[in-house]
């Protein structure tokens, strides 16, 4: 093992790690609201606006996040609507490009996500919320929405993971994260394994790091279903 | 030129192309989840295993190919596996650059990915066979490997079957992913049809409505595999499915 040349592309490959985490922080904020709009219409029992929420799942779980990319940076600048827009100075920036097409596809599968969670949510508890007078917002803030979050957070972590797993795509469309550095070094230099390893290991980090935290989030979240607060006993 | 003589079979468009390319990604996916079957089965295998040394191989592989991007993983077996063959090569007496198929690669990196994949499966399908009816097995005398022919493997097939639907689903997407391989399967057939005629949008839609088309009818093959496989179960001891 040649240890100067890991930590040489150890340190290369960490310079990327800043864009890597833009990717994915923006892309998680952007797809998690969008997908609570997707999963409104979903649940809203209006069949026009379901079915358009139906539709919009079942093409971006259906189809391969490249090829949605790919469309977003190669396919929307074909039209002169946009590329004469005020859209066209951030749409021509292969990292809006990227971040648009991974908050697009994560929103359908989060969408999912959350209905399962909604679904989850005992009907008992909503008819005792009624009956106290509960409606509408009130009744989904505090009901619906902390149960269902509840419930659909071990599924959500793993959608996370993927996501982390999915910036990477984004090196094909010219964003220089970890993956697309990784690869600019293999083919510089040829040492297949080396730099796999190194860009494996800051990977493996960082999804350790999330899956630590969406632990932390479970567990500060599920505290009434703990007997008694550690911090109380001692 | 219009779209439909675009995409049409004739000499002019690129239907056929991009059909043949859909087989092609048929063809990748169905071979990669054979190679994930062979290694997420001795991956479960090791996983249930009571030996620590296998536990944590197993655990090893399925963290690292669950963790790490698959296109990272493609390149390691592109790149890596065209340098080991050249290695190899040298080795025989033969000097120069020898590359691995893109077929082979894509597939077997896509395969790796989903062996990990599989081992999970495989591994709660194994979990789900009621423990009576191993003990059962064992009290009438069968032997390990008999147990493990008529009452395992049976029954990890059919309780594998919608977590293999899953899987499948996976490589089939992740299988688009190979095009920087080279390999013209449906997705760097799009992206050669739109380069060549700069129809990028109507191309990557097409493209896209093919996948959507591969991804919905292997669904239902999936749950007709599931049903069939399920005939003689009533519907309560399947958890009403």
């Amino acid at each position: 093992m040649d240890f100067a040349f890991l930590s040489s592309t150890m340190v290369t490959l960490i310079r990327a790690v800043p864009t890597t985490l833009v990717l994915f922080s923006l892309s998680i904020l952007c797809g998690g609201i969008l997908a609570l709009g997707i999963t409104a219409l979903r649940v809203s029992g209006n069949p026009v606006l379901s079915g358009f929420a139906k539709a919009y799942i079942f093409v971006f779980r259906g189809s391969p996040l490249l090829i949605q990319m790919f469309l977003v940076f190669y396919g929307l600048g074909q039209f002169g609507v946009i590329r004469y827009s005020f859209l066209w100075p951030f749409l021509r920036e292969p990292i809006v490009c990227a971040v648009l097409s991974l908050a697009l596809c994560t929103a359908g599968y989060t969408a999912e996500i959350f209905r399962g969670g909604i679904r989850a949510v005992p009907a008992k508890e909503i008819e005792a919320a009624r009956s106290v007078g509960m409606s509408g917002f009130l009744l989904v803030r505090r009901i619906i929405a902390p149960i269902a979050f509840r419930h659909a957070l071990p599924a959500y972590s793993t959608e996370i993971v993927l996501m982390m797993k999915s910036t990477a795509l984004a090196s094909l469309v010219t964003v220089w994260e970890v993956t697309g550095v990784a690869q600019r070094l293999i083919s510089q230099t040829y040492r297949t394994m080396e730099v796999f390893l190194c860009a494996a290991l800051i990977y493996l980090v960082l999804n350790f790091i999330i899956l630590q935290a969406m632990n932390l989030l479970e567990y500060s979240l599920s505290r009434h279903r703990r007997p008694f607060a550690p911090g109380l006993r001692a | 030129m219009a779209a439909w003589e675009l995409l049409g079979l004739g000499a002019k468009g690129w239907g056929a192309f991009l059909l043949v390319a859909a087989v092609t990604t048929l063809a990748v996916t169905a071979t990669a989840l054979a190679i994930g079957a062979v290694a997420g089965a001795a991956i479960a295998a090791a996983k249930l295993s009571g030996s620590v040394i296998l536990r944590v191989i197993g655990h090893v592989y399925t963290t690292v190919f669950r963790g790490v991007p698959e296109l990272l993983i493609i390149y390691l077996i592109y790149f890596g596996g065209s340098s080991g063959l050249t290695a190899v090569g040298a080795w025989l007496g033969y000097d120069g650059f020898l590359g691995l198929p893109s077929f082979a690669a894509g597939a077997l990196a896509v395969g790796i990915i989903s062996g990990a994949y599989q081992a999970e499966v495989f591994r709660g399908a194994f979990h789900a066979i009621p423990r009576g009816e191993l003990e059962a097995a064992m009290a009438i005398g069968m032997s390990r490997r008999l147990r493990l022919r008529r009452i395992i493997v049976p029954q990890v097939l059919r309780f594998a079957i919608p977590g293999l639907g899953n899987v499948w689903q996976l490589s089939l997407k992740d299988s688009a992913l190979v095009s920087v391989t080279g390999l013209v399967e449906l997705m760097r057939a799009s992206q050669i049809a739109s380069g060549s005629t700069r129809q990028y949008f109507l191309f990557y839609i097409v493209g896209g409505a093919l996948y959507l088309i591969l991804t919905s009818l292997s669904d239902r093959v999936f749950n007709t595999a599931e049903r069939r496989a399920n005939r003689s179960m009533s519907a309560s001891t399947i958890g009403g499915a």
